[in-house]
């Protein structure tokens, strides 16, 4: 909270420094704002970014340095007995401690280091948090004078802010390229350690995985195993069941939307697929669990087959439901875009409807629909609520899609909500699995999407 | 077309031909049925998700409650009679209900009947009559009769969504069946309004549980995601649009902003667990984290819808603002800008539409954690609607799944008002040019 007052004083100064700067402006000219070089708005903004932006930045940088730094000063000041700890044990001491201080007063009870620790952090916090504000208000205040020394009547100050503005906007474009290698990185350190701890051939080829690590030694099922590919195996078990009932339906839709329905019927069932699109997944998951595992189960049960009460198939006819829409509006749009003049071609040679979209149509726009499968698929793989709700945990290798199975988000999830340590091999298991999520999504995406556009390029 | 299926040329009148154009013929029906098929099955399934969830949560509105006479006895509330609110908080308001259920049947009696009879009234039924002493101490010592909530199991029972007595499987026997009918018959036994569904938090009760928790949490998440989103979303929007010189760089900026669109949803979650919890030390289960997250997702969205709509801004009105003079950024903010914000602005809400609507990444951040005080700001453990709606329906008492269906009612009422929002925004300015 007391960061953000800093904010707001730093604000609310920039915010003085454009009123006055636009005041001075018109001042030194005697209001006729046609003998300045620059509107005098731009005075006045000149001013709001030279006070706000780099005490903004600090306040920011400032933020992003001071757990580590705060870290290192709280650990290095520990009595000596805990220097030689792993850096596993010294995360444990560091969390006790920042636990222990932010429960506040009621440090009695703990150890007597912990608790010297605790009030050397909160003390180290309190006094950055000072440092911080004297340095930020500073910094503004310099700011803000340099920008009023500098506004004359001949300072063009309209291309000191633009400038200014075009930096700002290509940092927020790059932060899209910070958001991916945030993301290759983060999932790469985390998957770098855990090959540390299990090799990754036993990651990408093993054929077990039951990931819980032992308290003891001597524990029943203390041997943790990380093969990984039974989760491959039910991904694909599911996202496969999942196309088999969106590819036909979806393309059939889109056939439908797009050659035979009116106009107007068009107009009222297209929206109406693409509700499908817009209900969120959680809502999927609660349709999945509650209704249609228990149908799929009594069904089976009825046939005399033996369903598991999570079975891969009520999963994955939930995931189909859900990516109809994809399919169906994707195809749509790839089968409007074939020409008319192939179409009327293939009626001219006396060929029907049906006829010439299966033999005409379909065919000239196979990339693209090639594309939206994958598009689909991708998206398939990548869902997480329905198959966390409806699928189950174990992980087995099977391909009866009335078993249950486990997904990769599955476990993702798993492994990391709950209480755990940052650091054991399940917890970094889970940011391995993240990888090759994000590899396999990225790597459908990016054939679908060349597909898709070598094809519009054929056609426009 | 050939529409006849009646030949009167000369090439239809062999039998092989007519045949065979028959078979064409039906085949063609057979295509459009499918067609048509697969259109009314997507749309059973709509209807089915839908029904499935109405058909479980329209019962939520009324929430049985039995009335109680209560005497709040001062020799159990406040025994040194000086009302100090520590006291009154302190205080064992089980033994008021307790009495208040002993006094409307005096015949029960027996620890184990008592106890059934005790399971009637709900166990957070303690805090209603708390939250009662503490608005009105003068209460202390007098005699009301107060509606509590009923159990979560009597509530189901009344409903009939769970079978007691005899064929039940045993979570209301017999004797509690015969109670309630009791109660019922002399007016103790009625279902109100379930006000506490939605000026509640969350609770290990069902019949306490409530979603003002998680609707605050998705607002104050939301409005983070908002305030990060909508800026930069437009900003890079305005920089790639109109300023970007066409070169490398701006085509991997591009090319990376299609597929973090793609990027399935948990993998922003892992990002913001080891990133934004693990290395900046930001606090878990907190709206803060929560609304960063979700604006790297929304941020592609945001960008994409923009960009469309700063493309549909004709070049006539750059070029005539560029003639009288103004600079290419005054282009932008006085002319193209305000032109293309009704799109901006649709894209948008449909973007955070999707956020609201996001579960996977909010669980990996912590946003799981059961919670139950009402968040006040970004940074107090918040959970958020989906997230809800997710716990309620894993937990195993029947009453949550009831609730969950509730919450999605809420949750879709939201995001149908969004997108309305959205389209008539949409109609409302939508300018051809």
């Amino acid at each position: 909270m007391s960061h953000l007052f800093i904010i707001i004083a730093i604000l609310a100064l920039a915010l003085v420094g454009f009123r006055m700067g636009r005041g001075r402006a018109l001042a030194l000219v005697g209001g006729q704002a046609r003998r300045l070089s620059s509107l005098p708005v731009y005075h006045g903004g000149y001013m709001l970014l030279c006070c706000g932006l780099p005490a903004l930045a600090m306040v920011i940088i400032w933020l992003a340095l001071e757990p580590a730094a705060v870290r290192w000063l709280v650990l290095s000041d520990l009595p000596d007995l805990t220097k030689p700890l792993s850096s596993d044990r010294q995360d444990l001491l560091y969390d006790k401690i920042r636990a222990l201080a932010s429960r506040g007063t009621g440090t009695a009870g703990a150890d007597s280091f912990l608790a010297a620790g605790a009030s050397h952090f909160q003390s180290l916090k309190q006094t950055s948090l000072v440092a911080l504000a004297v340095a930020s208000l500073m910094a503004a205040t310099a700011g803000f004078w340099f920008a009023w020394r500098r506004i004359v009547p001949a300072f063009p100050a309209r291309g000191a802010v633009e400038s200014c503005i075009r930096i700002i906007l290509i940092a927020s474009s790059a932060l899209a390229i910070f958001t991916t290698i945030g993301i290759v990185l983060s999932l790469l350190f985390e998957t770098i350690r855990f090959f540390d701890k299990v090799p990754m051939a036993d990651f990408l080829f093993g054929l077990k995985w039951s990931p819980q690590t032992a308290l003891r030694a001597d524990q029943v099922g203390s041997s943790s195993a990380f093969g990984a590919v039974p989760i491959f195996a039910g991904t694909l078990l599911i996202s496969l069941i999942a196309m088999i009932v969106a590819v036909p339906i979806g393309l059939m839709s889109a056939i439908f939307l797009s050659e035979y329905a009116s106009r107007n019927a068009r107009a009222i069932l297209k929206p109406m697929l693409e509700i499908l699109a817009g209900v969120p997944t959680v809502v999927y998951g609660f349709f999945a669990a509650l209704t249609v595992a228990p149908l799929v189960r009594e069904m089976g049960g009825r046939m005399g087959l033996d369903v598991a009460s999570e079975s891969a198939l009520a999963a994955g006819v939930v995931m189909g439901i859900m990516i109809i829409p994809f399919v169906s509006s994707l195809s749509d749009d790839v089968i409007t875009a074939v020409p008319v003049t192939l179409r009327e071609g293939s009626y001219g040679l006396g060929a029907m409807k049906s006829e010439t979209i299966l033999r005409v149509v379909l065919p000239a726009a196979l990339p693209g629909i090639v594309g939206s499968i994958l598009l689909a698929m991708s998206r398939a793989i990548g869902e997480t609520m329905i198959v966390v709700m409806a699928a189950g945990l174990a992980a087995n290798l099977t391909a009866n899609p009335f078993a249950a199975v486990t997904t990769v988000t599955v476990q993702i999830v798993t492994l990391l909500v709950g209480d755990q340590e940052f650091d054991s091999a399940k917890t970094l298991a889970a940011f391995a699995l993240g990888l090759v999520l994000f590899a396999i999504t990225l790597v459908l995406n990016i054939v679908a999407l060349m597909t898709v556009r070598k094809y519009r390029e054929k056609y426009d | 077309m050939t529409d006849s299926s009646k030949p009167d040329t000369g090439i239809g009148h062999d039998k092989f031909t007519s045949q065979r154009l028959r078979r064409r013929h039906r085949a063609e029906r057979r295509f459009r049925l499918y067609g048509v098929m697969a259109v009314a099955l997507s749309l059973c399934c709509l209807t089915a998700l839908f029904s499935s969830v109405f058909s479980k949560a329209y019962t939520i509105f009324g929430q049985t409650e039995i009335a109680l006479d209560i005497q709040f006895d001062q020799a159990v509330i406040d025994p040194s009679g000086k009302r100090q609110r520590k006291a009154l908080i302190g205080a064992d308001y089980g033994a008021l209900i307790k009495a208040g259920l002993g006094a409307s049947f005096p015949q029960v009696s027996g620890r184990r009947d008592k106890r059934a009879l005790r399971q009637l009234v709900s166990s957070g039924a303690v805090y209603e009559l708390q939250e009662l002493v503490l608005q009105d101490p003068n209460l202390v010592d007098r005699h009301k009769r107060v509606w509590l909530a009923a159990a979560d199991d009597v509530d189901m029972y009344r409903k009939g969504l769970i079978a007691g007595g005899a064929q039940g499987n045993g979570r209301i026997s017999a004797k509690q069946a015969a109670w309630l009918d009791d109660l019922a018959r002399r007016g103790q036994l009625e279902r109100h309004f379930n006000w506490r569904f939605f000026t509640s938090g969350d609770s290990r009760e069902p019949e306490q549980a409530g979603i003002l928790g998680a609707a605050v949490g998705s607002l104050l998440t939301l409005l983070i995601c908002l305030a990060l989103a909508f800026p930069l979303g437009v900003m890079s929007a305005v920089y790639l649009e109109e300023f970007a010189p066409r070169n490398r760089w701006t085509d991997l900026i591009e090319v990376n902003i299609n597929n973090l669109a793609a990027v399935p949803s948990i993998v922003f979650g892992l990002l913001g667990l080891s990133v934004l919890l693990g290395t900046l030390a930001l606090p878990r289960s907190a709206p803060l984290v929560g609304g960063i997250v979700l604006a790297l997702m929304t941020l592609p969205t945001v960008i994409i819808a923009a960009r469309a709509a700063l493309q549909a801004v004709p070049p006539s009105i750059r070029e005539a603002a560029l003639g009288v003079g103004a600079s290419t950024q005054q282009v932008v903010w006085h002319h193209v800008l305000p032109l293309a914000m009704p799109g901006i602005l649709t894209g948008t809400i449909i973007g955070m539409a999707r956020a609201l609507g996001e579960t996977a990444p909010l669980l990996m951040i912590g946003m799981v954690a059961f919670i139950v005080d009402i968040p006040t700001g970004p940074t107090d453990p918040a959970t958020v609607l989906p997230v809800q709606i997710f716990l309620w329906a894993d937990a195993p008492e029947r009453a949550f799944a009831e609730r969950a269906a509730a919450a999605i009612i809420v949750l879709l009422a939201f995001l149908i008002t969004m997108n309305l929002g959205a389209v008539l925004l949409r109609r409302r300015f939508e300018q051809r040019w």
